[in-house]
């Protein structure tokens, strides 16, 4: 896998602008009837003009500087001609480097590792297109095609890598922190469907590059390019030669399709848009951009580091979701134990909801008060933590509070060792063979806890079962 | 004068506001007007009798009851057809746009409107805004009110005829490369293209985005002040509209004008028509009788000015126009039966033939490997000129030529020769690459054929060519409209 390298290209929505890149319709445009959202100017009617959305700028600013990029004095918009039917104006209006740096970043980077840096190109302005949809489905059986520019002009910010990724994996470490950064800025909220989409290019060394379009959720990039890969891998290996083309990523199949080749790209005949003057930034700008980016996860991850002794790799799984991170701090306003909080959010939150969708986060039923509630009730040995883990399971699901769940069903922890004492005597008599291989096998001795432990419905403090059980035992051993 | 339709739009105002005749009276007198000569003229595409009228009876309403109706209240108002008027056909002059009734006013309409001035109709052009004699307009061509076999200029000949043979009082027109100049010289009467950034072209269907201005064409200067006044300034519906105005009237016509300095550009009176040099040579004579400095000054990068002129302009419609695919807005194609791009060939095949050159060859300016050959190159000519001409106003406060270096001619006599046609453009396109201002006022006429002399000023300094510009009106009667 020596010799693979990938560049990315993404787009990401600003979702918290209140309007639109060029006019004032909503930048929300995912609850409108299809054409409902628009007016003459994202419609590309004559007459009309772009008119900037100054917050547009401040947010694109904000994320080019998050990754570490320069903003230049001065912007400029540039039109990007191409006929496409979901193209009002048949040209978009975006940045374009290549007659001089005056996109709202260039030359950033972005740490995936301690020995990994991926170099970001440039970070740029943009409006999206409106939205094609087919009457029965999809294109091949469809009559017509329709049109929605619903969400035609809405605000997208195109980030492009350099090709410095060498394997999957990477990319995929390299999208969690980008979300994990978009999140904590607060511009984009990356659970919206088509508010991240990604585009990635692949090549094998001596290969030529591979473009990989209509990759919409990050979570399918890598999957995209495994498959890439292990196309042009076997393609190689057998001495056919990789063309240069744009390929489009078949999510439902699982493949990657041709979509046009080299030579039929197009020339996109670049020039300033000449209806939006020069955006002189100056100074304040800068000042203003740095006010307003808040901690980033690489501060965030070291500070949970050190001062709440988290490990690396919980560290930064709380991390990767800015929300899972907020539920932790929250968590520790109400009761301050880092450790706890953060295994039972890593371990069994996560578990629960099912790993990746620590997005859906603020609809769930438990709340930071409960999970801080809990903790400190298995830190105050009130109860055992596998009651607290069914406990647990019981908040997640029905919103109770965990002293509400105690109260109504007993899940007070057994310290007093003659109960225990009984109980263990209870299933020594019945588990007879279990304590003959308890004698020589000490990993039998787990057994016998668990049935204690089952005994007294998980009541029973664990160490004080394994204490007596080890004492039971020895007594016998002697005897 | 013994037509109410003779009337100037002060004047106009004036005995409205007075109640010496209504503007219903007034209005009639204008339909009328139009209903005797636009056979002949040819000026208009669309009409806008009814509207008008209740316009005209919503003014009449107002000045009974003594309520405000505005600085141009009743004054008939001709729009060239490639701004935006909301609820009334704006058709380009194309095929394209024949159906095309825009959902909002122009911001320039929208004032005027504000100001009580009634829109009497749409005014021929060349499609799009694409040429300088009328004749490429999809509707035919417009006919000059002085000679009906001869071309009324163009682009925005409907606007410079209309005004002249008095078929409404004032017209907007828009200037990209001479386009409100060229007409308002070859029909006698006053054109201004303002600094670019001063009117709003928020609705002016594009052509040429960073060359164009809004401008106005009347017989008077007077009235160029007024319609100014009304449609200028700052615009939050367009970005390159920055005149803050702190002055309200920005404009006006002075008593006494302190006498200036003029320089006459002589690359621009160099090779024209011997009969327009005599003009505008005579023209000067009446600036220096008033004690006028005049100086001889040879401006280098006006021999740059026509391609660079033509390479920006053309690569921006190329762009413009390809909007133009018939889904949105446009005239009636079926799409049955159409696979995308079988459509989108099919609908834009039907752009006239200049525009079709035009496109394809500001297509070809953009593409990759001739931008820098062409369109970069063109770049950098206009801000030699623009340097060039701005030196030379910290010196002159004007600077002065003929407008356009021939007379009017037959229609029809240049239609075969595009590159005779963008020649003709060389003294007006000046203003629009540097963003100044400039006004084509009457000097005289040579065998019956109208001849304007252009003054170019500093940017933002339109006052100092209503100044130039009024004192020559005063000092020379020329005629401004024809008998028909």
């Amino acid at each position: 896998m020596g010799n693979i390298l990938i560049g990315l290209e993404i787009h990401c929505q600003l979702t918290s602008l209140k309007s639109k890149l060029f006019c004032f319709c909503h930048e929300d445009y995912r609850s409108f009837k299809p054409n409902s959202n628009i007016c003459p100017i994202c419609c590309g009617f004559p007459g009309t003009l772009p008119l900037l959305n100054q917050k547009a700028v401040e947010h694109a600013a904000m994320i080019s500087n998050a990754l570490g990029s320069k903003i230049p004095e001065k912007i400029m918009f540039y039109r990007k001609n191409y006929f496409y039917p979901d193209l009002p104006k048949n040209f978009q209006i975006t940045q374009y480097n290549s007659y001089g740096l005056t996109s709202i970043g260039s030359a950033g980077s972005v740490c995936i590792s301690d020995s990994k840096t991926i170099r970001i190109r440039r970070v740029q302005l943009e409006e999206d297109p409106g939205r094609l949809s087919y009457d029965s489905g999809n294109i091949h059986n469809s009559n017509h095609t329709l049109i929605d520019y619903n969400r035609s002009g809405v605000a997208l910010v195109e980030i492009v890598t350099e090709p410095d990724f060498t394997e999957p994996k990477e990319v995929r470490y390299f999208l969690n922190k980008l979300s994990s950064i978009l999140e904590h800025l607060g511009v984009c909220d990356t659970a919206l469907e088509g508010a991240v989409r990604c585009d990635a290019n692949v090549s094998l060394k001596g290969g030529e590059r591979i473009e990989i379009k209509n990759v919409n959720s990050f979570r399918e990039v890598e999957k995209a390019l495994t498959y890439e890969i292990s196309r042009q891998t076997s393609l190689s290996t057998r001495n056919i030669r990789i063309n240069s083309e744009t390929r489009h990523w078949d999510e439902q199949r699982k493949i990657t399709r041709i979509a046009r080749t080299k030579e039929e790209e197009q020339d996109y005949r670049y020039f300033p848009e000449p209806d939006i003057p020069l955006v002189m930034l100056g100074k304040d700008f800068y000042t203003h951009i740095e006010k307003l980016v808040p901690e980033l996860p690489d501060e965030r991850l070291s500070r949970f580091k050190s001062k709440y002794t988290l490990s690396d790799h919980v560290a930064n799984i709380l991390i990767n979701s800015k929300k899972l991170a907020d539920f932790f701090e929250s968590c520790l306003k109400i009761y301050y134990s880092p450790v706890e909080i953060a295994n039972w959010l890593v371990n069994d939150l996560l578990a629960l909801i099912g790993g990746e969708e620590t997005v859906i986060l603020d609809k769930l039923k438990i709340e930071p008060k409960h999970m801080a509630e809990l903790a400190k009730l298995v830190d105050e040995k009130k109860i055992s933590r596998s009651n607290a883990k069914q406990i647990f399971t019981e908040v997640f699901r029905t919103g109770q509070t965990p002293s509400e769940l105690l109260s109504s069903t007993d899940y007070s922890q057994i310290n007093d060792e003659n109960l225990i004492a009984n109980a263990v005597d209870l299933v020594f008599s019945s588990e007879k063979s279990a304590v003959e291989d308890a004698k020589v096998n000490s990993g039998a001795i787990n057994f016998l806890v668990g049935k204690v432990m089952k005994m007294t419905k998980g009541r029973a403090d664990p160490k004080i079962v394994t204490q007596l059980i080890n004492v039971k035992l020895a007594q016998l051993g002697n005897s | 004068m013994s037509n109410l339709y003779d009337l100037g739009a002060l004047e106009a105002h004036r005995g409205i506001n007075q109640g010496d005749f209504t503007a219903e009276e007034y209005v009639w007198s204008i339909i009328e007007r139009i209903e005797r000569v636009e056979g002949k003229v040819h000026a208009f595409i669309t009409l806008n009798k009814e509207n008008a009228l209740n316009d005209a009876r919503e003014i009449d309403k107002k000045i009974r009851t003594k309520e405000d109706a505005g600085s141009l209240a009743g004054v008939t108002v001709g729009i060239k057809d490639n701004i935006s008027t909301h609820g009334l056909k704006t058709t380009c002059a194309s095929k394209m746009l024949e159906n095309y009734v825009p959902p909002y006013d122009a911001t320039v309409v929208e004032r005027l409107k504000n100001h009580g001035a009634i829109v009497i109709g749409k005014l021929n052009l060349d499609e799009f805004g694409m040429g300088s004699t009328t004749e490429y307009s999809r509707y035919g061509p417009t006919h000059n009110p002085w000679n009906l076999d001869y071309v009324p200029g163009g682009s925005s000949g409907g606007s410079g005829a209309a005004v002249s043979s008095r078929e409404c009082a004032i017209s907007l027109g828009s200037d990209t490369g001479g386009s409100v100049r060229c007409p308002a010289s070859f029909c006698s009467v006053v054109g201004l293209k303002p600094t670019y950034g001063s009117v709003s072209r928020f609705g002016l269907i594009s052509y040429a985005n960073s060359l164009e201005q809004i401008g106005p064409i009347c017989r008077t200067v007077e009235d160029v002040v007024t319609v100014m006044n009304a449609i200028s300034g700052h615009d939050p519906n367009d970005n390159t509209c920055f005149l803050l105005r702190s002055n309200v009237p920005y404009l006006h016509i002075k008593k006494d004008t302190a006498p200036s300095s003029i320089a006459i550009v002589k690359e621009l009176i160099d090779g024209c028509d011997p009969a327009v040099s005599r003009t505008i040579y005579s023209a000067l004579d009446k600036f220096k009788e008033f004690g006028w400095e005049s100086t001889e000054i040879s401006l280098k990068s006006v021999n740059y000015a026509l391609p660079s002129y033509y390479t920006i302009a053309m690569a921006e419609a190329s762009s413009n126009l390809a909007r133009y695919d018939n889904i949105r807005y446009g005239f009636s194609l079926p799409v049955e039966g159409f696979e995308w791009n079988t459509y989108i060939s099919n609908v834009r095949s039907n752009f006239g033939e200049e525009v079709k050159r035009r496109i394809l060859i500001g297509s070809y300016v953009l593409s990759s490997g001739y931008y820098s050959k062409y369109y970069l190159k063109a770049r950098q000519l206009r801000s030699l000129l623009r340097q060039e001409l701005l030196s030379n106003f910290g010196k002159y406060d004007l600077l002065v030529g003929p407008t356009m270096p021939v007379l009017p001619f037959r229609i029809g006599e240049k239609i075969d020769d595009p590159l005779k046609m963008y020649l003709m453009d060389v003294d007006t396109v000046l203003a629009n690459l540097a963003g100044i201002p400039a006004i084509s006022i009457p000097a005289g006429h040579s065998n019956g054929l109208p001849i304007g002399l252009q003054l170019m000023a500093g940017p933002f300094q339109e006052q100092k060519l209503i100044d130039a510009a009024s004192l020559l009106e005063n000092a020379i009667d020329i005629a401004r409209s024809p008998e028909i």
